[in-house]
């Protein structure tokens, strides 16, 4: 079946036409740190996402580096209002998101999806796959007659390469990269127009990893879908992302292009993450010069003064250490928070 | 390369085959594998989730979990003695002595409850008769090898106190205390960040230098292996199926399973691919294997025979130390694929 198809089934599309499909300015997202006690007092705030901006256009890819606990998944998490942010703007589709009422973002949410990381606890495991691909499609109340509905759910088993019989089979008769599949065919149930991908295939054996992006690529095609795409695969992010960010200890260090930020890294931390990614190939490796980082990344309760990066950074001056350097536009949509660039 | 293998082996596998009895079937995990680790070489392990390194691994350690696992045949000589065949006694004299295991998750490996210094003094003077103070001087000595800072101040702490990377180095310190001959290491940085990833593996390295540790990387990372093994041997349900120096398997891979591993994984250092090549098709299932080549349902090479028999492992012609199982010689084959028996 074809797009059409798919598209009569849906219900009909905001008619949102602006450049960015979605705009975040300045989100914050603390979480409490509370003492232990009879009384827990409030004693301090994990900052997990500490005042970040950017954007991401109708149709593209948005690729999101860092490493563990730099604050991706809670980005991605604040963009569904999962969480009721600390501060800042979600613009979705002209719309903040942070100010709907609850009754409005339900209705809202069915234009944005998110995938997650685990396929294993992720699923339902009492559900049978064709119940949890079709679960979204009946709370928003988008099919037409009973016949309608298994069409609906036979469809998109078919889109994701799935088997229209693997239906009434249950997440553990899966296999991982079957079980992601799953996940992605019930994103696609309600016809997002964005699709928050965390960790996609992070969990997957190697060689079901490029089926997967495969067919992520492949749908972002036909239903003109809008990715943000959470990873800490570097290789994978350059080849799936239009643009992608790096955090670092809940901040965006630099957002460029993909052909601007694996060609012309500005900052130190991005710098190091390209060097410490080992490339399939002796010969390469072995003339391979390694920035190797020393020392650990810092506790966001108590980020480091000034640059978050200045701990660990090979090229830091007095300056990083006092002021937190600004997030600036090099030219080109590469922007960069670095006092040395 | 030659350099390792014409060392003396540390550890020999000999067709070991491993199997677990579960209600749902037999499980066969490893079916006969073996291979060789030379005195201060550096062996990778890659392959397909399920094919059985992490088994390989925990046989030769003796660590199989009973009743259910069952070491059914083959030898695991260390130093010439079989670890299969030891009385129980003696495999804890062994293990943490002479052959150490570092696992994937710190910090379930660690005690939470001891502090880091009981847990490197602990080993210390069981192993090695030290006194107390001398084993607490020498825990400090090791904390400090492994890149902690002020380690001695720190012999005290809980593992909790230490994040992943600090942790995944206490394992480090642990598996080296005693100086052990082989130190086997399974995907030691997979829950670690690349930069510190790169920290832990290239003191991984460092130690092996100097201590001429033999070291066996358990990894699904192929960039890993190819920066720091000298060897690699691939696994496939539970078999080897292709196996050489580093730098032979990734520049001429010959078992099909190799090749498509190797295409499928994007590359920093390459153009950018439009699309990816996925190998096709389902990981094996080990309770039900397709008859002669287990990889034949997403082989895009396989021949009539390649159904009806299994293929012997055997020298790559015109070579001197690669080996594959595959009945096809993958350079005589177009990019159009074979398709008629030869
Ligand atoms: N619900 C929560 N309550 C308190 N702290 C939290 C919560 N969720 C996340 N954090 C903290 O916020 C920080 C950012 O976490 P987050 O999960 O966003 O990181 P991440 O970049 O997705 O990491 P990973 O790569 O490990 O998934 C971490 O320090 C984490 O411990
Ligand atoms: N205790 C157990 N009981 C039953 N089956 C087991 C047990 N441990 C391992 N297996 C099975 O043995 C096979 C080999 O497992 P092993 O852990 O060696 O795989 P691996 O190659 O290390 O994979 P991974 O890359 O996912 O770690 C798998 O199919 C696994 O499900
Ligand atoms: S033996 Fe046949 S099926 Fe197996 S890998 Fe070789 S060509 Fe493919
Ligand atoms: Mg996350
Ligand atoms: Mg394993």
């Amino acid at each position: 079946m074809t797009q059409t198809d798919v598209e009569v089934t849906g219900h009909g599309t905001e008619q949102y036409t602006g450049e960015y499909l979605l705009e975040v300015n300045n989100l914050k997202m603390y979480f409490p740190v509370n003492s232990r006690g009879i009384i827990p007092r409030h004693v301090a705030d994990v900052k997990a996402v500490d005042d970040i901006s950017f954007f991401v256009r109708k149709g593209e890819t948005l690729g999101v580096v860092g490493e563990s606990g730099c604050g991706k998944t809670t980005v991605g998490r604040s963009i569904m209002q999962v969480y009721k942010i600390t501060e800042g703007e979600i613009m979705f589709e002209g719309v903040d998101l942070a100010k709907l009422s609850p009754g409005r973002m339900r209705r809202m949410r069915r234009r944005l999806q998110m995938i997650f990381q685990d396929p294993y606890s992720s699923l339902n495991p009492r559900m049978t796959a064709g119940s949890i691909i079709g679960e979204p499609i009946r709370i928003h109340n988008m099919s037409s007659s009973r016949g309608d509905y298994v069409d609906q759910v036979e469809e998109l088993l078919r889109v994701v390469g799935l088997n229209p019989y693997m239906r009434d089979r249950y997440p553990h008769e899966f296999s991982g990269g079957q079980r992601q599949r799953i996940s992605v065919a019930r994103a696609l149930a309600v016809r997002p127009s964005l699709i928050i991908c965390d960790e996609p295939v992070s969990a997957l054996d190697v060689s079901i990893q490029a089926q997967v992006i495969n067919l992520l690529e492949e749908l972002q095609e036909q239903f003109d879908l809008t990715y943000i795409f959470i990873a800490h695969d570097l290789s994978v992010v350059r080849h799936i992302s239009d643009r992608v960010a790096v955090m670092y200890l809940g901040k965006i260090v630099e957002i460029a292009t993909r052909e601007e930020l694996y060609e012309n890294p500005l900052h130190p931390y991005t710098r190091a993450l390209l060097s410490a990614v080992p490339i399939p190939d002796p010969i390469v490796e072995r003339q391979r010069e390694r920035i190797v980082l020393t020392g650990d990344v810092p506790s966001p309760i108590r980020p480091p003064s000034g640059c978050r990066f200045h701990t660990r950074c090979p090229i830091a001056i007095d300056v990083c250490t006092e002021e937190d350097p600004e997030f600036r536009e090099m030219g080109g949509d590469h922007w960069v928070a670095c006092h040395r660039v | 390369m030659a350099t390792e293998t014409s060392q003396p082996k540390v550890l020999e596998i000999k067709d070991l085959v491993t199997r677990f009895y579960t209600t749902d079937g037999i499980v066969k995990a490893v079916d006969g594998v073996s291979y060789d680790v030379h005195e201060g070489e550096i062996v990778g392990v890659v392959g397909e989730s399920g094919s059985g390194k992490s088994v390989t691994a925990l046989s030769v350690m003796r660590l199989i979990p009973p009743p259910g696992g069952r070491i059914e045949a083959g030898e695991a000589l260390l130093d010439g003695e079989d670890m299969l065949k030891m009385s129980e006694e003696r495999v804890l004299e062994v293990r943490g002595a002479k052959i150490a295991m570092i696992f994937q998750e710190p910090m379930t490996s660690l005690n939470p409850v001891l502090t880091i210094g009981r847990q490197l003094t602990e080993a210390l003077e069981t192993h090695l008769d030290m006194s107390r103070e001398q084993a607490s001087n020498r825990a400090g000595d090791l904390l400090d090898m492994v890149g902690i800072p002020d380690g001695r101040n720190r012999l005290n702490d809980y593992p909790h106190q230490f994040s992943g990377g600090m942790r995944q180095r206490v394992m480090i310190a642990m598996g080296l205390s005693c100086e052990p001959r082989l130190l086997i290491a399974d995907e030691p940085t997979t829950a670690l960040d690349v930069t510190i990833q790169a920290q832990i593996l290239e003191l991984m390295q460092r130690l092996n230098e100097e201590l001429n540790t033999a070291v066996i990387i358990i990894t699904h990372n192929l960039g890993v292996v190819a920066r720091y093994a000298h060897w690699i041997n691939v696994m496939y349900a539970g078999k080897i199926v292709e196996s050489g120096p580093a730098e032979t398997i990734f520049k001429n891979p010959r078992h099909p399973y190799t090749i498509g591993l190797l295409s499928s994984v994007p590359r920093l250092d390459e153009p950018r691919k439009a699309k990816l090549d996925p190998i096709e098709g389902m990981p094996p299932d080990l309770m039900n294997l397709p008859g002669g080549c287990s990889f034949r349902p997403r082989c895009p090479f396989a021949i009539d025979r390649c159904a009806e028999e299994y293929p012997p492992f055997e020298l790559v012609d015109g070579t001197t130390d690669q080996h594959k199982a595959c009945w096809v010689d993958v350079t005589q084959v177009s990019a159009a694929k074979a398709g008629s028996d030869n």
